[in-house]
């Protein structure tokens, strides 16, 4: 692919947008990765309790009860039904999540995803190939594989593995050797399999991604006519798949990104130099004229690789 | 990338389609009998590791815990713990303490109850003194200093049910022929495990009574043997005629009244006692 690039991934954005406008989404995504980890922080580092518990379940305010859907989903497989307060806590990050995009949680508030995404950084870093590369669905069967197992053991079973956790609850309660398992995510990443983790196996990701089918919030590549093949979102894209439908469709295909794997991450956004996607509504029906015909097929052909 | 230019596009990807699926299923087969073992494995709750009052017995607890932790932050003594991956022995991530290292005390508000979201801690427990964390046993006799005859006390008195989940039991010293014993005696209807008694013994390292989860400290009752002094009905006597046996000779009864035994030992003898019996091969009983 390296031949085809000019430029380093970003830099034209950088050139016309400025250093900001091509790093907003990215900047603004790692803050809010810090703010939910520093809220978890707050209270062991410094005694401020407004937030106690983590990831899986916590209480903010002694008031509003927060809960991970998927484990409550594993918690009912296993045939154990909760307090309400659990309930409660599990609808409200469902609802969160099914209006604004299920997949926000892997890039706006997921802990993984520094880790993935600082292994994939070293990965290209390192001009390495992209090696094993399961099918997308892998993770929805992942998914079915951790309900049945919790419903067979009768126990909430991927918590028993899940790096998410391990990291999470490692950093506000104590580590042990949980590191281990994040370790081995980003081995996973970086040597067998780029983007391996969250891209392809990931459960979590698969159930915030189908909770988040019909979410309200999606990027448009509504000016996709100005695309000048540069490639850079399908460069930083983490599921580069996605793109494809809306930035080259027809006039009559939607520019809307529907797909249940963008992450609403909005790299994509910073990285485009023409400025062609923007975070809208899925119900935004500007016209988006698709792109005049290609103009040579090279084109064509670094496109499908790519994607 | 060249399925569509092969003759039979659509043969080769259902083939590749069919490829692709079973080696997906395969795969996650692989993965789902490693964390079921995984799974089983956790079920191991180790002896010491005891889980916070109203816990669901452990399956239970195994599907039902968040390991959120939010019983270890609202546990004012900062009792709980939440397990670590790889140091402690419970499932990863879910609550228990040590009661060696820090006791539960009991709260009346029972505020880690109170904060458990998932109802893995169970909120049918109103009253603290129902907890049933485990079970204290005394672990070691022969070093308990009450066992020893000494007035330690310590465990009997730290006890938040003080002479209804402990008591101390007088009996004679044997040693010293002149003294009493307390011994230390843990109730198992009113003990809740909370661990003080362990938490407090007054040996160095290992306490000589200790908190077990009850599954370990509690045999099963045998139903099958009557307790006379319980149940005072007799015992089948209608039905059937029990031979009695009467003291005297010929019977195994040596000490009755008009009943001796051949080879009772003679108290003069030199050599001291001869028993009545020979084990086999040993020639005799003076070796
Ligand atoms: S795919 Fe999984 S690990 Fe990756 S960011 Fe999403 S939830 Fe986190
Ligand atoms: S399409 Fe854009 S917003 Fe969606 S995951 Fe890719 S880079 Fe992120
Ligand atoms: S009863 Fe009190 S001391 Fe015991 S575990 Fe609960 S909160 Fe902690
Ligand atoms: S509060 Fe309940 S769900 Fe959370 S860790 Fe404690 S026992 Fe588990
Ligand atoms: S564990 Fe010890 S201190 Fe606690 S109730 Fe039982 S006997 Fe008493």
């Amino acid at each position: 692919m390296s031949e085809t690039r000019k430029l380093p991934v970003g830099r034209e954005a950088i050139d016309e947008k400025g250093w900001w406008k091509a790093h907003r989404f990215l900047v603004l995504r790692r803050l809010s990765q810090a703010v939910f980890l520093g809220l978890f922080m707050l209270g062991p580092w410094f005694g401020i309790w407004w937030v106690k518990g983590n990831l899986s379940a916590s209480m903010t305010f002694n008031f509003l009860p927060l809960t991970d859907p998927f484990i409550t989903v594993q918690m009912l497989a296993a045939r154990h039904w909760p307090e309400t307060t659990a309930l409660i806590g599990a609808v409200i990050v469902a609802v969160a999540y099914a209006l604004i995009g299920g997949r926000v949680y892997c890039s706006w508030v997921c802990p993984i995803n520094p880790v993935t995404d600082g292994a994939h950084w070293l990965h290209d870093k390192l001009g390495m190939q992209k090696g094993w590369q399961p099918k997308r669905a892998t993770r929805y069967w992942v998914m079915a594989m951790v309900l049945a197992v919790s419903a067979l053991g009768g126990t909430v079973a991927w918590e028993l593995v899940n790096p998410i956790s391990m990291l999470h609850r490692g950093l506000i309660f104590g580590m042990g050797a949980a590191w281990s398992f994040v370790a081995a995510v980003f081995l996973f990443d970086l040597f067998v399999s780029r983007r391996g983790w969250c891209g392809h196996l990931c459960p979590v990701g698969a159930f915030y991604g189908l909770l988040g089918a019909r979410s309200i919030l999606r990027v448009s590549a509504t000016k996709r006519a100005d695309c000048d093949d540069c490639m850079d979102c399908f460069a930083v894209c983490p599921e580069m798949h996605v793109i494809t439908p809306a930035l080259r469709g027809t006039e009559e295909e939607t520019p809307l990104i529907l797909s249940a794997d963008c992450t609403n991450c909005g790299r994509c956004v910073d990285v485009c130099a023409p400025d062609v996607f923007r975070f809208t509504t899925r119900f935004d029906e500007t016209p988006a004229p698709a792109r005049a015909a290609r103009r040579k097929p090279k084109h064509q052909s670094t496109a499908s690789r790519a994607a | 990338m060249s399925a569509a230019t092969k003759r039979n596009p659509s043969a080769m990807d259902r083939r590749r389609f069919l490829q692709d699926a079973a080696r997906v299923a395969a795969g996650c087969a692989v993965a789902g009998m490693a964390l079921t073992k995984f799974a089983t494995d956790a079920r191991a709750l180790p002896a010491q590791a005891i889980r916070p009052p109203g816990a669901l017995p452990e399956e239970d607890f195994l599907a039902a815990c968040l390991r959120c932790g939010l019983c270890v932050r609202d546990c004012p003594y900062d009792t709980l713990k939440l397990a670590e991956l790889g140091l402690d022995g419970p499932a990863t991530g879910t609550p228990f303490f040590t009661a060696r290292d820090i006791p539960c005390e009991m709260c009346e508000d029972i505020p880690c109850v109170a904060a458990c979201p998932s109802g893995a801690l169970d909120k049918s427990l109103t009253n603290i003194d129902d907890a049933d964390m485990g079970l204290a046993v005394l672990i070691d006799e022969e070093r308990c200093l009450n066992a020893l005859g000494l007035r330690c006390d310590v465990c009997y008195r730290v006890c938040p049910l003080i002479d209804e989940a402990i008591t101390l039991e007088l009996s004679h010293n044997q040693r010293s022929g002149a003294h009493a014993i307390f011994m230390p005696v843990v109730h198992s209807d009113a003990c809740t495990g909370c661990g003080k008694c362990e938490k407090s013994c007054v040996l160095p390292n290992e306490s000589a009574i200790k908190v077990l989860p009850v599954r370990l400290a509690t045999a099963k009752a045998a139903d099958h043997y009557k307790l006379g002094w319980e149940d005072r009905e007799p015992l089948l006597d209608e039905l059937i005629d029990l031979p009695d046996r009467l003291p005297g000779p010929g019977t195994d009864n040596l000490v009755a009244p008009g009943g001796f035994y051949d080879t009772m030992p003679d108290p003069s003898m030199e050599g001291g006692f001869n028993p009545g019996f020979n084990l086999p091969g040993t020639g005799g009983a003076s070796q």
